[in-house]
């Protein structure tokens, strides 16, 4: 979640625009519930509260629904972006937001044989909303991992924009 | 060049750049990435630097007191409870005269414990004789470490200067920051040349017993070198500007003080905030303004009064808290204060202890409460039910 | 003026506070293929496969906790029996 932050900002860096990237600061354990925040904004960034009322909400794990509400705050016709194997009618969610679905997991599975989602939800992202470029996905993956690992992050990114993208 | 780095690497890369001989420090959230990351620097190469591992905070200090001593430049950082482990070191390094650069990346002291953001770590020694700078955003944070050696180092100066940076909410937030390169900083730093230093070729002591009828003259004197040195702060920040073209301030930073009724002074990253809600507040025809201490010591008595001499409200909002008194720059600030008159309308606030995140909304509420009447220690958003009864 | 809530804890809160909530998987064992070896509640880093005997017969049973299991997969890994299978939480 702080990895996909990170890369979403650095996405919209590299598109030209302002952004600012942090996490709830807990203790960071990989894979325990966190939330991470992301402002992205064409003038400089000064503000330095934690987001109360989002325009985009991207849940990565969908068992957190149980857990706590993650659309607490978010804006009437607010975009909701679920990782989840399920289509967005099936999540029961209020039909005053806009809601789309990834199965970030499964494809993370296939591509990197482990549950890590981050990078396919950025695809994702970037397909739904177009606030980041695909070229600008792939600059902030290059930057952020190694030659083999930024290959198959990009694989999983594109697969996930196509997918969106229908 | 411009890059969407995070903070504490933000910071490890322009220390890294005024080429420090000397690296020591003892890992503490949310200090850990800075010297992370400078390990790394120092690791793969890219800086030559002895990075001493040491075992505690109270060891880091001592390292650098000594490398600084024999004429090396030497920089550390830590946060919270290292810092006051420290703070014997911290008084012996001051008292001797020692140009080290030290990051407090800024957190709440235990207990409880918290690893979270407040600023009462660095003020609880805020009188150890350190020159005190408190960053706003990332960038500012890095540009301080540059400006820090260069006013540190000054021979007619010599005095450690610590750069506070709010933890987690400045050292672990990705934004962008403008890098320079390694020449304009050799050409903006020089290198430390001392007069006095230890060598076997000419050997000395430093760090004497002081008698009774010469100690206090070594206070006095590291009083009035703090003293001067806000014109050496100011010359380097014009300097900066006008060589790598930003600026967040010199002593002070004023934000649309001209004209305005309320006046919100605070220090640190909290000062973002507050631009953001002061820029609204003027939209809809409210008239106030910022200012922002940006260093707290030497304390910049004259152009703290200068700024709030039009004020009819004043609202000075900290982290931190003078057990049994108050709060820390409030009570500054009503010091230095021209007269009754003009403390009538200071009211001052306690915010975002221990990390509790700070609103637009609390900032609006606070100058509402300014405006309203004169309010004193107001610890802001306290949920009375976490009390006993 | 006291913060006795914030500042004393009380024994049991790590009972009390369940962390199950936030796995990716969770494993579901088959007890017919469980040969009662035992490894996977020794392996188990959250010590949260709940053993149970079993009246009239040797072999015991063993639980996963998923009210505690973060759904690491070393049970499943480990069982030399595989009778371990990790799924996909979907809630």
């Amino acid at each position: 979640m702080v990895t996909a932050a990170n890369l979403l900002a650095f996405a919209a860096f590299a598109d030209g625009k302002f952004a600012q990237a942090f996490p709830t600061f807990g203790s960071e354990r990989m894979g325990a519930p966190v939330a991470s925040f992301v402002r992205i904004d064409k003038e400089k960034i000064r503000l330095r509260s934690q987001i109360y009322e989002p325009d985009i909400v991207i849940v990565q794990d969908s068992t957190l629904f149980g857990a706590i509400d993650p659309l607490n705050g978010l804006k009437k016709g607010g975009l909701i972006i679920v990782n989840t194997k399920k289509e967005p009618e099936e999540l029961g969610i209020d039909r005053k937001f806009s809601v789309r679905t990834i199965p970030a997991t499964s494809i993370a599975m296939e591509i990197f044989k482990r549950p890590i989602p981050n990078t396919v939800i950025l695809g994702a992202f970037a397909g739904i909303t177009g606030e980041i470029s695909m070229g600008a996905v792939k600059e902030a993956i290059q930057k952020r991992f190694e030659a083999r690992i930024a290959k198959l992050n990009i694989e999983a990114a594109e697969r996930a924009y196509k997918m969106v993208k229908g | 060049m411009q890059k969407f780095i995070e903070g504490s690497r933000a910071v490890a890369e322009f220390v890294g750049m005024c080429r420090p001989d000397v690296i020591s420090a003892y890992p503490i959230t949310p200090q850990t990435h800075i010297v992370e990351e400078l390990a790394q620097i120092v690791a793969d190469g890219e800086l030559k630097s002895q990075f001493i591992n040491v075992e505690s905070e109270f060891a880091a200090a001592s390292v650098v007191l000594g490398a600084s001593a024999t004429g090396a430049r030497t920089y550390t950082a830590t946060s919270s409870q290292g810092l006051l482990l420290m703070a014997e070191v911290l008084y012996n390094i001051a008292g001797m005269r020692l140009p080290i650069v030290l990051t407090c990346a800024n957190r709440a002291v235990s207990a409880p414990i918290s690893i979270w953001n407040d600023h009462q770590d660095s003020i609880s020694v805020r009188d150890s004789g350190w020159i005190q700078l408190y960053a706003e955003d990332n960038q500012d944070a890095a540009d301080m470490h540059i400006q820090a050696y260069k006013i540190a180092e000054d021979n007619d100066i010599l005095l450690p200067v610590m750069v506070c940076m709010d933890g987690f909410i400045l050292t672990h937030s990705f934004e962008p920051v403008d890098v320079p390169s390694p020449d304009e900083v050799d050409a903006f730093l020089p290198k430390f040349n001392p007069e006095i230093y230890l060598t076997a070729k000419n050997p000395l002591s430093l760090g004497l017993m002081a008698p009774p009828d010469s100690y206090m003259e070594t206070r006095f004197a590291l009083f009035k070198t703090l003293e001067e040195s806000k014109e050496k702060i100011v010359k380097t920040a014009r300097e900066f500007k006008k060589t790598f073209g930003r600026s967040s301030g010199e002593l002070v930073e004023h934000y649309k003080i001209d004209g305005a009724d309320t006046v919100l002074v605070c220090m640190g990253s909290i000062a973002g905030t507050v631009k953001v809600v002061v820029d609204e507040l003027r939209q809809g025809g409210k008239k106030v303004g910022l200012l922002k201490i940006r260093c707290h010591r030497p304390f910049p008595e004259e152009e703290i009064k200068k700024a709030l001499s039009k004020a009819k409200n004043i609202a000075i909002v900290e982290k931190a808290v003078s057990m049994g008194l108050g709060g820390v720059l409030a009570t500054e600030i009503k010091a230095v204060l021209p007269d009754t008159n003009a403390r009538a309308g200071v009211s001052n606030f306690i915010i975002g202890l221990g990390g509790r995140d700070i609103t637009k909304k609390d900032i609006v509420n606070i100058v509402d409460k300014t405006v309203s009447g004169p309010v004193e220690n107001e610890f802001v958003n306290i949920n009375l039910s976490l009390l006993d009864e | 003026m006291k913060a006795t809530k914030v500042l004393v804890g009380r024994p049991g809160t790590t009972v009390a506070n369940k962390t199950g909530s936030w796995r990716t998987f969770y494993p579901v064992l088959d007890n017919e293929k469980c040969k009662s070896c035992g490894l996977c509640a020794l392996y188990c880093p959250e010590g949260c496969i709940i053993v149970e005997e079993q009246p009239g017969q040797k072999k015991k049973k063993y639980t996963p906790d998923l009210d505690f299991c973060k759904g690491c997969s070393l049970c499943a890994a480990i069982c030399p029996a595989k009778a371990i299978e990790m799924k996909e939480e979907e809630k």
